[in-house]
């Protein structure tokens, strides 16, 4: 179902150089601009930390404090390291999904690539992290509690594995491609009667739930790579 | 019209596995949303930490829902022998 109408698309309607890009890969327009976005406010936020927050400091100040409260409860001391990771993944899901309430205006996480990308990052930080903390021990954690029943247990671990990838991504794309599908629909049936609005009022509900959801199963894999083998 | 039943079954398939899993998805989150209602009611004070793990919870069981969705809409709309069995057609 082609996407009818998309802002930064017939933007370079008027300018020939991007324009052929811009009409093959909308998912990429829009994950520049969700960049600019996120990289603008924050530096107009922390341009001059002060001691005293002014107000958009203080705004970031209660996201980025809660969410780094949050994981260091759910993940330990250990795991404050992650905070940039996790944080920056949180946000850019986040504004990816909300954008998409904007009338003209598509989601980069409504593709399989963008969330795949994600859900591929969190994997292989998650081996990184169990590599840079256990060393070759690393390899216990697939193993099982048992010797002699290692060659069940390791496809099954390597499989739950891959599973993750697949399933982090899948949640992703599949919520907002089916919002955007309903919206899409339902504006096609009954437009003039403002029908999408409740589907809308959900939408804000459902990027963040799925934006903390993301976050919070990657930050609980990060803690399973971190614990000591069972 | 061989080739016509091709579309018309997986459209039904589609049909099929979405209310099959939105059945499932509903009696599984209702079970979950039970369970934090009578926790709510026991303790009233623990409110905001069941109603946290009340959502996480949904989310999860609503992404087996979501699973079943993306099955279907590739059914639909992005079938890879649809062009080759359309082509048969005609």
């Amino acid at each position: 179902m082609a996407h009818p109408f998309l802002f930064l698309v017939d933007f370079f309607d008027v300018n020939g150089s991007l324009y052929h890009f811009a009409h093959k890969y909308p998912h990429v327009m829009y994950t520049w601009l969700v960049m600019i976005l996120l990289a603008g406010f924050g530096y107009l936020a922390a341009k001059k930390p002060a001691l005293i927050p002014t107000k958009g400091q203080n705004f970031f100040e209660v996201i980025i404090g809660g969410l780094e409260d949050f994981l260091v409860e759910t993940v330990g001391e250990g795991g404050r390291w992650f905070t940039p990771l996790a944080i920056t993944i949180f946000l850019f899901v986040f504004i990816s999904n909300l954008i998409g309430l904007v009338p003209g205006f598509f989601p980069p996480t409504a593709t399989l690539n963008t969330t795949a990308a994600c859900a591929l990052v969190v994997f292989f930080f998650t081996h990184y992290i169990g590599v840079k903390y256990h060393g070759v021990k690393y390899i216990k954690h697939f193993m099982g509690p048992v010797w002699w029943m290692v060659p069940l247990i390791m496809p099954i671990e390597i499989i739950g594995h891959l599973a993750r990838v697949l399933s982090l991504s899948f949640r992703l794309f599949g919520n907002m491609m089916g919002h955007e599908l309903v919206l899409g629909i339902l504006f096609m049936l009954a437009g003039l009667y403002f029908a999408p609005l409740p589907i809308m009022a959900l939408g804000i509900f459902v990027a963040f739930v799925q934006a903390f959801v993301f976050f919070l199963l990657s930050i609980i894999y990060f803690s399973g790579s971190l614990e000591h083998a069972h | 019209m061989e080739a016509l039943q091709f579309f018309v079954v997986s459209s039904f398939a589609a049909a099929m596995a979405i209310a099959v899993a939105a059945f499932g998805c509903g009696i599984g989150q209702g079970m979950g949303l039970k369970a934090a209602v009578e926790g709510i009611a026991r303790n009233p004070e623990s409110s905001g930490k069941v109603t946290v793990t009340m959502l996480i919870g949904l989310a999860m069981i609503e992404s087996l829902c979501i699973y079943a969705l993306v099955i279907a809409l590739i059914l639909i709309y992005a079938h890879p022998q649809a062009a080759a069995i359309a082509g048969l057609l005609g």
